[in-house]
């Protein structure tokens, strides 16, 4: 199912949520919407949903004009943040939900749902807890009968808010290559919504970046990564050292570092440089070594320049009994933003 | 040595004292006074005290006190499922207004809700004349009793349910629209499941009110006895007739009847420990 959203706008008050939003979902694909909290990524994702109707724009479900359609007419599978299961009905019964409502000759028979909700507990490794209720199950079970259940009713479009922010660091990461699992076994499109630019650049074919109501860049995670096209996406996703400084034909200076601006006006600006991106170098700056941390194959290094900025890098293990003392280092890569 | 004390724990003398200071005024103003009622109707023996209930007016006074109850009780479930849903889970403008009007009974004098409805049905009444015209009676008769029991405990049920469903959210509400249930099968498979122990717990508090109302009951009975007269107005009547044998006899009933409330409330609080304990 492709996905269309034509310059979706939404208000809450005289706040606006959605500002103009505009955004092509490709068949089958998975994608992220990131931002911070408040940046109309939860609300994109209900205007999809038919949970939120926009005020203005248009939301396609290939090439069908569902803006204002109920979310049970659009056929989409929803995963709730806290994941909104019925705490007085059995897991089966709970996945069961979405196929038990329906009506007349829609609704299966009661043999044929119970396969399929057996299928789904499969899909999810949750075999043999369908009489269990939802309060005798953990976290990331909890997570996996929503998913189910969000899943039994064969949705066009999978929808997911926050679905692993309620969870440990650990039972996160195993269910996130379990959302990758499920959606390659069932080649539905996805899309979920997250505040964690790891848990996007890791899972999602395209990551789409929300800041105050708008789409700031969208593309695969490796583009967003390296080629950021705003200080905003470049802050947000991924690491760096920032720098505020001005630009003067052609350079950006700040307070002794020099870095390639080019086509750049003058006037002030704003630099950023990933932590691998410093390099050992004999013409570079000046940078005093404060701490050394070592992160398996990588050594992550705290220093300060001589004009005072705080900068971090990343260097290979091998590299470590090298950041002794005063070093200097130069930035292979930057990207410089007016400000 | 002797055992080592919780941090937060007092020392025996305090609890003992602190207990010692409930227990004695628990035994003064609840357990005496309803001892005493079971002593002054068991006075002259039991058969005299089952003699003055099975009294053609008392045993009407029963009947009228059970009929308001069966009336009142099932109203308040509905009325208080209706406004509970409607301030928890929706939003409109006037809602603090409504929460304001749903509290009004609990702030008004019983009497006041009483004189409410016979300054609007009684003969001098706003539509006093109507009603004599198509010879409709509801003051001194039970359609004004019941409109008086109705007031003064329709707060019960929806202030029990507005903070539990507040508590919980529309996601669930959500979820299940979003799989294609329409909203009244939404709302009876999973709102009402959802505070189900409340809601009993708000019928019980209810039903203990509306069987034991006297001040607004009073005001728009008329006191005519086997027709409109309730089983705390007819204790009234005993009493006031030196029949004390009698006024004890049915006061001891109506204690029994909330007595066999309270066990049941107990009971739920048990089985289910997660209810909301909020007091009135």
């Amino acid at each position: 199912m492709t996905i269309s959203i034509r310059s979706v706008q939404k208000q809450f008050g005289r706040y606006p949520a959605l500002n103009n939003v505009d955004l092509e979902i490709a068949d089958g694909e998975l994608l992220a919407l990131l931002g911070p909290s408040g940046s109309g990524k939860t609300t994109l994702l209900r205007a999809i949903a038919g949970l939120e109707f926009p005020d203005s724009g248009q939301v396609l479900f290939h090439d069908n004009d569902v803006t204002y359609a109920s979310a049970a007419a659009r056929r989409v599978g929803f995963v709730f943040q806290q994941y909104a299961l019925f705490k007085h009905m059995t897991v089966a019964k709970n996945i069961a939900f979405g196929l038990d409502v329906r009506k007349g000759k829609d609704k299966p028979p009661k043999a044929e749902i119970a396969r399929r909700v057996d299928e789904l507990l499969k899909l999810v490794e949750l075999d043999g807890l369908g009489g269990r209720y939802p309060s005798q199950l953990s976290g990331g079970q909890r997570q996996r009968v929503a998913l189910s259940r969000a899943l039994a009713v064969q949705p066009s479009v999978l929808l997911l808010d926050e679905p692993f922010g309620a969870l440990d660091a650990t039972v996160r990461k195993s269910l996130r290559k379990e959302l990758r699992r499920v959606h390659d076994a069932t080649g539905v499109t996805t899309i979920f919504v997250t505040h964690d630019q790891e848990e996007a650049l890791e899972l999602a074919d395209r990551v789409a970046i929300l800041n105050k109501g708008k789409i700031e860049q969208i593309g695969t995670p490796r583009e967003v990564h390296d080629n950021p096209v705003s200080a905003f996406v470049c802050g947000f996703v991924g690491e760096s050292s920032r720098f505020t400084g001005k630009v003067e034909g052609g350079r950006f200076v700040a307070g002794g570092l020099t870095l390639p601006a080019p086509g750049l006006a003058d006037g002030a600006a704003e630099a950023f440089v990933r932590p691998h991106d410093f390099v050992l170098a004999d013409d570079g700056v000046e940078a005093k070594v404060e701490r050394v941390n070592v992160q398996g194959a990588l050594v992550r290094v705290d220093a300060v320049l001589t004009g005072g900025a705080r900068i971090e890098i990343a260097a290979s293990r091998a590299d470590a009994d090298r950041f002794v003392g005063t070093v200097k280092v130069a930035a292979a890569k930057s990207h410089v933003y007016a400000a | 040595m002797a055992r080592a004390r919780h941090p937060t724990e007092d020392p025996t003398w305090v609890k003992a004292l602190v207990l010692a200071v409930v227990a004695a005024f628990l035994a003064l103003v609840l357990i005496l006074p309803l001892a005493a009622v079971f002593a002054e109707a068991l006075r002259k023996g039991l058969a005299v005290a089952i003699d003055a209930i099975a009294h053609a007016d008392a045993l009407a006074a029963v009947k009228l006190t059970l009929i308001t109850a069966a009336i009142t009780v099932p109203f308040n479930v509905v009325f208080g499922l209706c406004a509970a849903w409607a301030v928890a889970k929706h939003d409109f403008p006037g809602k603090a207004f409504l929460i304001t009007l749903i509290d009004l009974p609990f702030s008004v004098s019983p009497v006041v809700a009483g004189l409410i409805y016979v300054l609007v049905f009684g003969l001098q009444g706003w539509f006093g004349e109507w009603l004599l015209d198509h010879d409709m009676k509801v003051i001194f008769a039970v359609p004004g009793i019941v409109l008086a029991t109705i007031f003064v405990t329709f707060p019960f049920v929806a202030r029990e349910l507005i903070p539990l469903m507040q508590e919980q959210g529309v996601s669930e509400e959500e979820a299940a629209i979003s799989m294609g249930a329409s909203g009244l099968y939404t709302f009876w498979r999973i709102t009402t499941p959802n505070v189900r122990w409340g809601l009993l717990y708000g019928v019980l508090l209810c039903n203990a009110r509306a069987m034991g109302e006297f001040g607004a009951v009073s005001v728009v009975s008329g006191h005519i006895r086997g027709l409109t007269n309730t089983m705390p107005l007819h204790v009234e009547i005993l009493y006031n007739e030196y029949d004390f044998v009698g006024a004890f006899a049915v006061a001891a009933l109506l204690c029994l009847l909330a007595i066999v409330t309270l066990v049941l409330k107990t009971a739920l609080e048990v089985a289910q420990p997660a209810v909301r304990r909020g007091g009135h």
